[in-house]
């Protein structure tokens, strides 16, 4: 940091949050400021820390898969997709296609949904009302789908190791369809109040720019990586559950700030539905679990899998030492690794625009903490 | 505890010679617990081979002890003073530009009792490798935040949660846990229950493991 301000002032510090409406949770963070621009930053997180690692290694595998969801809450389903392939991986089990197909649905579903609440809450934080009650009003429609299908809403712990604990619900298809046709009409919507909106163009045109080289560098992934010009996704990377069969295409920008997050996000729930809708065309009979014993122990090893969550590359290491319980279990939360790179888009910024980087970072505290 | 009944065999069984030149103690206590007649239930891998093994081997010789797959998944064991110069050629020529995780992994029964594991991939080759070294309690590993800037909050959480501190890290420091907090969570001696009760009495009011 330099000594000498611009100003030739004192520096000034202020802190924001952890109670800050639009530090999306308990986010601190600690601002160096000369005037309103911003020369150094330093985030302090741990506010929600509850041990998840430690947890999972003194629960059971099937008692740990609840515990996942409560990471990246705003995306349940994608975490314990995760979870789930990581230990079909240590136990060589693979779910029937039936169930890769229903698991690829909800997971796609649970995407559009975190879209939605990261649209509504960033829209919000740069002084636009109106998109959030649109959005939550969408998320809803998704909500009611998993409730219909699992009873829960939010931490669904709707995916078990080695398939499903439920035959989907009837008119599950119908019902999927019908949300995917009622919601593409919406995200034009949300587009004619936003895209060309001089004032959302003003606030983040050339704001928060993270080139492809400092993504990589920090090891930055999801939309944020892809606003960068790296047409980089795990879904078509590394295909898992079956993510080969479906025709998607990988929205990318060039200048990686944050207009771009946003039209990269915009077009992500577009692709997601059309991922949707080719999989509910095409969810084969059959059964919803795969052979896994009722004892999971997987034996002696270990494995890292990882898929592209909402937010960025979701990882799980697991150590196994053919025990009931996992000996070591790493998470590599998106959302944690991602916020290192803040202090780097904010440097040099001003003030208002923190509020901007951290909204279109899409972090989620539960997820950075564990 | 799940690790009560791990046999001290580890998974990668060093080479004759291979053991880090840190003094005394760790050989005769190895040795003591490999004794029992169990079955060591160790990780069955199968040899890697690829152009990344070649270079490396030829690079690093003998400081790289094995290079395995498991599940698919291909790793490589180094000698913990190798791992920067390691983590260095695979990003400048072999394009392993990402790098995904660092973390730990703790046996406490063994005598180089931690493993510190560095996740990487190439978006060139697309391909993840795992980089694994162990260290005995208290060795300073090297920072890798001169390699990759994105490993220094990774640094901070594996301090954080098992105390191995980084050599040159900029900011060692505790990252999740409170500052004043003592002790440190995933080792394995520290039962869930009870982590640091003194400091959740004086700033929660309530009792550990409540």
């Amino acid at each position: 940091m330099p000594d000498a301000t611009f100003l030739d002032a004192t520096e000034l510090v202020i802190n924001m949050g952890p109670q800050h409406p639009s530090t999306h949770g308990v986010l601190r963070v600690i601002l160096k400021l000369d005037g309103e621009k911003v020369i150094g930053t330093e985030c302090v997180i741990g506010y929600l820390h509850r041990g998840v690692e430690k947890i999972g290694e003194n629960r059971t595998y099937q008692q740990f898969a609840p515990y996942v969801d409560r990471m990246d809450y705003v995306a349940a389903v994608s975490n314990a997709l995760g979870y789930c392939l990581a230990v079909e991986k240590l136990l060589n089990v693979e779910a029937p296609p039936r169930a890769q197909a229903v698991r690829v649905v909800l997971t796609e579903l649970n995407r559009i949904a975190s879209h939605l609440l990261w649209l509504g809450t960033h829209a919000l934080d740069i002084g636009a009302i109106t998109p959030v009650f649109y959005c939550l009003r969408e998320r809803e429609e998704v909500l009611k789908i998993f409730e219909n299908y699992c009873g829960a809403r939010l931490t669904t712990h709707a995916f078990r190791i080695g398939g499903l604990q439920y035959e989907t619900y009837d008119g599950f298809e119908e019902e999927t369809k019908k949300f995917c046709d009622w919601f593409i009409p919406k995200v034009d919507e949300y587009e004619r109040l936003l895209t060309h909106n001089r004032i959302w163009v003003g606030r983040l045109k050339g704001v928060g720019v993270l080139n492809a080289e400092e993504c990589k560098e920090y090891g930055v992934t999801g939309p944020v990586l892809r606003a960068a010009g790296v047409k980089w996704d795990l879904r078509k990377a590394q295909p898992y559950s079956g993510y080969e069969q479906y025709e998607f295409d990988i929205p990318t920008c060039e200048n990686g700030d944050t207009y771009d997050r946003y039209t990269v996000r915009m077009e992500e729930m577009r692709q997601s539905t059309r991922i949707i809708r080719q999989a509910i065309d095409r969810i084969p009979s059959g059964p919803i679990m795969g052979k896994v014993p009722k004892v999971v122990k997987p034996p002696v090893g270990e494995a890292y899998v990882s898929i592209e969550a909402p937010k960025g590359e979701l990882g799980y290491f697991i150590v196994s030492d053919n025990s009931t319980q996992p000996y070591r279990l790493r998470v590599r939360p998106p959302s944690f690794v991602n916020l290192q790179a803040l202090d780097r888009m904010v440097r040099g910024g001003l003030v208002a625009d923190v509020v901007a980087i951290i909204g279109t970072l899409d972090i989620v505290l539960g997820e950075v903490d564990r | 505890m799940a690790d009560e009944q791990k046999p001290d065999g580890s998974a990668v069984p060093p080479p004759a010679g291979s053991e880090a030149p840190k003094p005394a103690p760790p050989k005769p206590a190895a040795a003591a617990h490999a004794a029992p007649p169990k079955p060591p239930a160790t990780m069955v891998t199968t040899p890697w081979n690829s152009d990344v093994t070649q270079l490396l081997t030829e690079r690093f010789g003998g400081a790289v002890t094995e290079f395995s797959t498991y599940l698919g998944q291909n790793f490589l064991v180094a000698k913990p003073d190798a791992v920067i110069p390691i983590l260095e050629t695979l990003k400048l020529e072999l394009d392993f530009d990402y790098l995904v995780d660092i973390t730990a992994v703790d046996y406490p029964k063994r005598a180089e009792r931690f493993e510190v594991v560095y996740i990487l991939y190439s978006f060139a080759r697309n391909e993840r490798i795992r980089l694994k070294t162990m260290i005995p309690d208290g060795h300073r590993p090297a920072t890798a935040v001169t390699v990759h800037l994105g490993a220094n909050w990774l640094e901070r959480e594996v301090f954080d949660m098992f105390g191995i501190e980084f050599e040159g890290h900029p900011d060692m420091r505790r990252i999740l846990l409170p500052e004043e907090w003592q002790g440190f969570p995933l080792r394995k001696e520290l039962s869930i229950l009870h982590q640091d009760d003194v400091w959740v009495q004086e700033n929660l009011g309530i009792e550990s493991g409540q």
